[in-house]
């Protein structure tokens, strides 16, 4: 058979449309027969050939079969390189579709920087209708090959700067993640952005990028740090970043996506730069009655920031924490269950830049899907893994800012009232001084909300929330005020509340108790012996039965004071445990006094096992240490 | 294989259809319409070959008429435009100088040669003599019938039947 394909091909005259048609076909069958040497050399000889035709109709054929070859033989195709990249630039729509799908198919990391370089200048005089495939092209080849993260960002920008409408979100996400990676080249990113944007003309993507870094790394650009060689010196003042930001705010083609980052960017710099503060905050003011509703909120509360807060501003606008690319790739193929996880050091500088939109009316899905993202990587650490508890890790998070207690399905849990275990040391001092419990629903993020299954986490980290306590001077009090966020009812009462709080109503300090809108269970000694007593009450929300709320009483019935009362459970795998801080560690003799503790339990069968715990008191009798354990069996059924 | 036959004016008007494949009525409407919608703007200096909903369009312009075939995406196109010449070329030959006009005017002729020429999707007759002949003996048939139908006797033998 390969004779007789050998004596086809060689025969035939190609210079009628019927020869050529013999040749293709030969061409296919020898792909089809999957020859080895000779034949497949002269079939790749014959596509060479039929590229070189002025034919459009036999160059097309050609393209379309290399397409192919490619993926069995990448070597004899990069012979033709060169003429492939001509038919980029050629006049027929069809020839430059399969051109750039062949170009792109061709590429490796040898040839990706001159290849780049071509279709970049392509770019510049390609027609609109080609330009988006184009583009996402370019930016594909761009993130599969790029040598150095410093060329990557070079190119990005140059493609931002020619095509910037065509750029899709999820790629300037993943730019601003290898810059936010990449710590040596955030000056000069900042830098070179900068000067971009002087050409800037509306692109979308080009402005989202700019405007970011010049938040995140507005000291860089003014004050020349990490300056590369080669990189020739711009002078920049803080007066110039500022207008950048209001370029960008102010510009009608700009969109509400890219308001929202310009809005957030500019409260980082107020806080980097604070002699243009008074400015911003005339800026920002601007946008107070907006009517897309996220640029609204956003303007609102950062005045209040800006004008009441001065003090806990620069814990908030703290630099991003690196952002984990891993993450972010497992993250993006898993997009739909993601869920936070988060670390307390990431609490207080994340939330508030990518607060995910939930009311704005002009967001489009997937700009929604990428800005969630972004809060998810913003939220993200590979320290703090995630997958499916991330309620529950929140809650330990939470819990641990709050000096509170964080609890695990395996064994033992302390509750002692534990130090801080991250950076938040600002928010903690402030939290330390209302032994933050107040924790309450119409926090000005509330708007996370009405995401369910992502914002647990996010509703719960209020930053501001120490705030109301400041104002209010809430004392130690009332361990039943609810972390009410922890509840699995997110939708309620979003209390018309941006700002409200930072408003410091006061009636809000001491606000939602655990509404006891569900069954009512009976209270029971879960443990008694001869110097304690351990009751439980319950309480449920009809809207949640899975989960209880339990407040847990101890009473000393013996005649000795005890001292460092810790008090710890452990519940089996199908339930989950949160233990509040307890409200004293010292319990009085002769059932004096008593501490009060709130313990909330999820019950993941529920209906059908009911609850089961093992708890542990520990304790010292003047000095001396004294442990008590047992095990809780008398729930009520139903819990 | 060739999924449909489609020829229609630089205007957009259908001068002939011929489907291999099954197509509802609305899908053909809609066929006719979308594809006159991709082919007509095309320059005259662009490729032969649009890429349109999964299956390979070739077309070719001969004067005002546009001949498009309709292919899997695995055939050789080049092989297609053959066969759009083939069938021209029989046209040619049968009608003498065929223009428009002689489709219009002819049409269920131009019907029975792309019979001869296309089964089933498929090229059947290579042959430009083999089509001729048999249309011409079809022509004489039809000649002939027609001849006896005119005849004296016949008029006599219908008169008084």
């Amino acid at each position: 058979m390969s004779d007789i394909l050998a004596q086809v091909a060689t025969n035939t005259e190609s210079n009628k449309n019927a020869g050529n048609a013999i040749l293709y076909e030969c061409v296919l069958t020898i792909m089809a027969i999957e020859a080895i040497g000779g034949l497949r050399v002269l079939a790749i000889n014959i596509l060479g050939r039929f590229l070189g035709n002025r034919d459009n109709n036999i160059r097309y054929v050609a393209l379309n079969t290399l397409i192919k070859v490619v993926a069995v033989d990448t070597q004899a195709v990069q012979r033709h390189r060169t003429t492939i990249v001509e038919c980029v630039k050629d006049s027929d729509i069809s020839i430059r579709r399969r051109a750039l799908e062949l170009v792109c198919a061709l590429v490796n990391e040898s040839n990706v920087k001159t290849l780049t370089k071509e279709l970049l200048e392509y770019l510049k005089v390609s027609d609109p209708e080609f330009k988006p495939d184009l583009t996402t092209k370019i930016c594909y080849l761009v993130q599969k090959f790029f040598p150095n993260k410093r060329w990557y960002i070079d190119q990005m920008i140059k493609v931002m700067v020619e095509a910037g409408r065509f750029v899709k979100d999820d790629i300037s996400r993943a730019l601003l993640l290898l810059i936010s990676n990449a710590a040596e080249l955030q000056g000069y990113t900042v830098r070179s952005l900068y000067n971009a944007f002087q050409k800037w003309d509306g692109q979308e993507s080009l402005a989202q990028v700019t405007v970011w870094c010049i938040g995140e790394y507005g000291e860089m650009l003014v004050h020349h740090m990490n300056e590369l060689d080669g990189e020739e010196p711009v002078t920049v003042t803080e007066a110039d970043t500022v207008d950048v930001l209001e370029l960008v705010l102010k510009d009608f083609r700009a969109s509400s996506t890219t308001r929202a980052f310009a809005l957030t960017a500019l409260l980082k710099v107020s806080s980097r730069f604070p002699s243009c503060t008074e400015r911003i905050k005339a800026l920002v003011l601007q946008y107070k009655g907006s009517l897309v509703l996220e640029l609204q909120q956003r303007s609102i509360e950062f005045t209040s920031i800006l004008s009441k807060h001065e003090n806990i501003k620069a814990s908030l606008v703290e630099k991003m924490p690196v952002l984990d690319e891993a993450t972010y790739i497992a993250k993006k193929v898993d997009a739909a269950d993601v869920a936070f996880s988060t670390d307390s050091k990431s609490v207080p500088a994340t939330v508030l830049p990518a607060v995910p939109v939930a009311n704005g009316p002009t967001k489009s899905k997937s700009g929604t899907n990428a800005l969630m993202d972004l809060l998810n990587l913003n939220v993200d650490e590979a320290s703090t893994p995630s997958a499916p508890q991330t309620r529950k890790s929140a809650g330990d998070v939470l819990l641990d800012l709050l000096g509170g207690n964080s609890s695990f399905t395996s064994p033992l849990v302390a509750s002692p009232v534990q130090g801080p275990s991250g950076g938040a040391d600002a928010l903690l001092d402030l939290l330390s001084i209302g032994n933050a419990t107040s924790q309450t629903t119409s926090s000005p993020l509330s708007t996370l909300e009405p995401f369910p299954q992502r914002n647990p986490e996010a509703a719960s980290q209020k930053p501001s929330n120490p705030v109301p306590d400041l104002l209010s001077q809430n004392t130690v009090s009332s361990q039943k005020d609810s972390y009410s966020s922890f509840t699995a009812d997110f939708k309620k009462s979003s209390i018309p509340g941006a700002g409200f709080d930072l408003l410091g109503d006061l009636g809000i300090g001491s606000a939602s108790s655990i509404s006891t809108t569900g069954p009512v269970y009976p209270p029971i000694v879960a443990f008694q012996s001869s110097g304690l007593t351990v009751s439980f009450e319950f309480s449920k929300q009809s809207t949640n039965l899975p989960a209880t709320v339990i407040h847990a009483t101890y009473t000393n019935t013996s005649s000795n004071t005890y001292t460092d009362v810790i008090f710890q459970a452990a519940v089996p795998k199908f339930m989950q445990l949160q233990l509040e801080p307890a409200s004293g560690n010292v319990l009085p003799a002769n059932s004096s006094g008593t501490v009060t503790q709130v313990i909330r339990v999820n019950n993941s069968q529920h209906g059908q096992k009911s609850l089961v715990m093992r708890i542990r008191v520990s304790y010292k009798i003047n000095g001396q240490e004294v442990l008590e354990q047992g095990q809780v069996n008398n729930f009520p059924p139903g819990l | 294989m060739i999924h449909f036959v489609l020829l229609f004016s630089r205007q957009g008007k259908v001068r002939l259809t011929k489907w291999y494949s099954p197509y509802s009525q609305k899908e053909r409407a809609k066929v006719i319409r979308e594809l006159s919608g991709v082919i007509l703007p095309r320059g005259p200096k662009l490729c032969n070959f649009v890429e349109w909903r999964g299956v390979k369009v070739v077309y070719k312009r001969y004067a005002s008429l546009y001949f498009c075939m309709c292919i899997d995406s695995e055939d050789n196109e080049l092989e297609c435009l053959e066969i759009i010449h083939h069938y021209v070329q029989i046209l040619d030959r049968y009608f003498g100088n065929v223009c428009e006009l002689d489709l219009i005017f002819n049409f269920h002729k131009a019907y029975f040669i792309l019979d001869e020429v296309l089964i089933a999707g498929e090229l059947q007759e290579s042959s430009k003599k083999s089509v001729a002949r048999v249309i011409a003996a079809q022509d004489a048939l039809v000649d002939a019938a027609k001849e006896q139908a005119a005849s004296l006797s016949n008029i006599i033998a219908q008169a008084t039947r």
